[in-house]
């Protein structure tokens, strides 16, 4: 046993994807590969003049994943697929979109957009690199939906197979749609306040029939403005009225039809010129800060439904042979087969094959369970071993954890939130209407005309377009901020309700700990026999075999030729390697008598029945997650774990959470909604962080749900916000940076409010000068504008972060 | 001063015109991905003679 460890190869590196070469390397064309997989995509890539591609960018290529059933992409040759996935057809051309999950650096761009080199039926193809999205157009008669998703996958780019997302499609008309009103505005605004400028300056040009053109024209150009820039914020006053709900656009809407209505009557009886200017701005100001408030994160889905995560069709089996259709049309008492890394779509029973079902979507828990013949699977199990036959119980809407995403879909439709900004509005409104009323109350025995003059400006004065933007801008300010630093805010309204909440819950299992980075002890002494192990382990898809995988490449092992490879499922592994007997697994399984105590999980190893060590396993806390919870403590949340882990991990959290709290183990998803719910109904307002399927129900019943996860691209369930795993460590500065948002809105207010105290003092007198009012109106609102972004970045830049 | 009419007859009809021309882009898709044009500038089409660069040495 005489084995040197491999250190003069640790520089090989692949040259497609970069990798370090430890599983033997591939000398190809004067260049080294990792595996047959880089190979052949170098191959193609140089077949057709593509290696471009090596030389744009640093980053390498994309490794394909090899030793995936050749026919899976199949059921793509169905029509009733094929129609559903294409975006546009016609007999000759067929357009769609993929997501492509993969794509990272600009050598992607390029080789995705020459794809058309490496299927000759594929006329174009265009990325849009911040959606991940690649657009093909390709000719039905040469090339197929398939081929070219074979290709995509060959290459390293396995898309991300989708019904045509229509929801997509209007989203990017709504957003366009919004696009070409701000800009309406801004032309009208802009054009409205050169004409009024003869009037700020002298009180009109001494020319009458001029003042007269230029107050018809600025009336003219501020139609468009008032109708369909500003129809949307009529419209949702007029809905919150229906619905007996005094929303935010009322006074908005109140103070633009009193000011048209008022320059109106100037312009038409010749006595001024009116407040077109204000009126124009404040649209536009408006809709410049919703825009930006609804900018951010075009390509993050905060309301996935359990639809996203199955697959797309399945193969049903008719008598001896099958058929794919899609998952809507499978009924209760078909037989259909799932292959390995296959979700299950819906309540089953086992037929016929191995089940080892990774339950970590629904549970937590990573460990595959295995399924005896003829027991249930729950929809949203994962398959990982072969193939398996199963009958379906239930319909895919019927199923365990598809009725939980169905339950809280029922309570979202609630009414609108009574926040801060809405009551603040409603008091202020209120306030104003009093004053105004009083005002015009005050003048009516003497001058009617001035009492109206008085009553009209006030509104437009104090109208509370000055608090309704330092909300809008401080919410903009506040979610770019928060983007910068990996958290992803689905929505204003949320800041407040996470501002309030007094309670946390967490989820462990990827949450609180991070699978990917469980670390792994090794008592093995003798590092000769890491290439023995490593053999072995490395053809086991448990977490520990790829753990022990992942740690023993990761110091240049190399892999050997392994025989009679052997798994037995919840035992271990075995193989000869090189005439010697390796078993990796739990005690009973290495020939084992007696244990080693000790709170952490084990696998031991055993070479030719001798036992020669283990590897300890224990459970990865997330970075920064224990500072950030004594911290939070400290600032007095309550916390309170839910695990859908058994609890045995109880060692890992216990040292993290102070003594008192209440921790709960196997916990299935209905019972962390349930405890969710029983809290609020105590009164607590609480925030869930988890960060799986298994969470989905208890973040959308808490106040605020936080999905942690690690590839924002990739996998949250329905939630509020959603974090990235590496800012975990920012939690509590977030948190406060949230809670300040309400203290900067109300400084902002204040300060639009002195201005407003000053505009108000000249228009109770009845005295204001257009000229005035038309300046106070542009000049508060920028103010205001630059006051709460420039707050919000001082701040987030104190509590440490990014800016 | 009446040259002032002129003028504007002038200006806000160039100036709506430059409004349009926007709204017609925007709706073409032309602000739809603004990122992904400034990689594909800098990128260069393959060349046609480069693919028969092959090996000129066996597995050494």
């Amino acid at each position: 046993m005489t084995l040197p460890l491999p250190q003069e190869e640790q520089e090989l590196v692949c040259y497609h994807c970069g990798e370090p070469c430890f599983g033997g390397v591939i000398f190809f064309d004067r260049k080294h590969f990792c595996c047959d997989g880089c190979k052949t995509v170098y191959q193609l890539l140089n077949s057709n003049g593509l290696c471009g591609y090596y030389q744009i960018d640093e980053s390498k290529g994309i490794s394909p994943k090899l030793a995936k059933s050749e026919d899976r992409f199949a059921y793509l040759d169905s029509q009733d697929v094929e129609i559903k996935i294409l975006s546009f057809r016609n007999e000759s051309e067929c357009r769609v979109d993929f997501s492509l999950p993969m794509m990272h650096c600009s050598s992607c761009v390029w080789l995705l957009e020459h794809l058309y080199k490496l299927n000759a039926g594929i006329i174009s193809a265009r990325t849009d690199f911040q959606r991940k999205s690649l657009h093909v157009v390709y000719q039905s008669s040469h090339t197929t939906l398939r081929k070219i998703v074979e290709l995509l996958s060959t290459i390293g780019y396995e898309p991300d197979l989708r019904f045509a997302d229509l929801h997509e499609k209007t989203e990017k008309k709504l957003n366009r749609r919004r696009i070409y009103r701000l800009v309406v505005a801004g032309f009208c605004f802009g054009n409205i306040m050169l004409l009024s400028f003869p009037e700020y300056l002298s009180g009109g040009h001494p020319d009458h029939t001029m003042n007269r053109v230029f107050s018809y024209l600025n009336l003219l150009l501020s139609l468009p403005v008032l109708i369909y820039s500003g129809g949307e914020f009529f419209i949702s006053a007029y809905q919150g009225l229906k619905a007996k709900f005094l929303n935010i656009d009322l006074p908005l809407s109140l103070s633009l039809a009193i000011t048209f209505g008022r320059s109106l009557y100037e312009i038409l009886s010749g006595t001024g010129a009116g407040y077109l200017d204000s009126m124009a701005g404040i649209i536009f100001f408006m809709l410049v800060g919703r825009y930006f408030q609804d900018r951010t994160h075009l390509r993050l889905q905060f309301d996935r439904d359990f639809k996203s995560f199955f697959p797309i069709s399945v193969r049903i089996k008719k008598e001896e042979t099958f058929s794919t259709v899609p998952l809507s049309e499978l009924k209760k008492g078909h037989r259909i087969f799932i292959r390995s890394q296959e979700l299950i779509p819906a309540d089953a029973l086992l037929i016929e094959g191995d089940a080892r079902i990774d339950y970590s979507f629904v549970t937590g828990e990573s460990k595959p369970e295995h399924i005896q013949k003829g027991k249930m699977i729950y929809a949203g199990g994962r398959q990982t071993s072969g193939q398996i036959e199963i009958e379906i119980l239930k319909e895919v809407e019927q199923s365990y954890l598809t009725k939980l995403w169905n339950r809280k879909q029922e309570k979202s439709a609630q009414i609108p939130t009574d926040n801060m900004v809405h009551r603040l509005a409603r008091h202020f409104t209120g306030f104003l209407l009093l004053l105004s009323i009083g005002s015009f109350l005050f003048w009516m025995p003497y001058d009617i005309s001035r009492g109206i003059h008085a009553l009209t400006t006030i509104l437009i004065v104090a109208c509370p377009c000055a608090l309704l933007l330092s909300a809008t801008f401080t919410h903009a300010s506040v979610m770019s901020v928060l983007g910068k630093n990996g958290v992803f805010v689905k929505n204003a309204g949320i800041l407040e309700t996470i501002g309030k909440i007094n309670t946390i819950v967490w989820d462990k299992t990827g949450t609180i700990t991070s699978a990917s980075q469980m670390p792994v002890t090794s008592h093995i002494d003798d590092i000769q026999l890491y290439p023995f192990i490593l053999s072995v382990v490395s053809n086991s898809n448990h977490p520990f075999s790829r753990r022990i995988t992942t740690l023993l490449e990761g110091s240049g092992v190399k892999r050997l030729e392994v025989n009679q490879y052997k798994e037995t499922p919840g035992s271990g592994a075995e193989g000869l390697v090189s005439g010697v007997l390796v078993q990796v697994g739990n005690a009973a399984f290495t020939g084992l008598t007696s244990t080693i105590e000790g709170q952490t999980s084990k696998v031991y190893v055993s070479i030719n029945h001798i036992p020669v060590g283990y590897y300890s396993f224990g459970n990865e806390l997330r970075e920064g997650i224990k500072e950030n919870i004594s911290w939070l403590t400290r600032d007095g949340y309550q916390h309170m774990l839910l695990s859908g882990d058994k609890s045995s991990g109880i060692e890992a959290v216990t040292g993290i959470f102070p003594s008192h709290t209440s921790m709960h183990f196997s916990q299935s998803p209905h019972d962390k909604q349930a405890k969710i719910e029983e809290l609020k109904t105590q009164g607590f307002r609480v925030l869930m962080i988890g960060d799986g399927l298994n969470d989905a129900g208890a973040l959308i019943s808490s106040d605020a749900g936080i999905a942690v996860s690690d590839d924002i691209n990739n996998f949250t369930p329905a939630c509020d916000v959603i974090m990235e795993g590496r800012s975990f460590g920012k939690f509590r500065a977030v948190l406060h940076f949230i809670k300040h948002t309400r203290t900067i809105i109300i400084g902002s207010f204040i300060l639009s409010l002195l201005y407003n105290v000053v505009g108000l003092g000249i228009a109770v007198q009845g005295q204001m000068s257009p000229f005035i009012a038309a300046i106070l109106m542009p000049v508060s609102s920028v103010s205001i504008i630059l006051f709460t972004t420039s707050v919000s970045r001082i701040l987030a830049s104190r509590l440490g972060l990014k800016v | 001063m009446s040259v002032i009419y002129l003028l504007i007859g002038i200006s806000i009809p160039i100036a709506a015109g430059f409004l349009i021309a926007f709204l017609f882009a925007s709706t073409d898709g032309q602000f739809d991905d603004d990122y992904t044009p400034s990689i594909r500038m800098l990128l260069e089409d393959p060349k046609p003679e480069q693919p028969n660069k092959t090996s000129t040495q066996p597995e050494a």
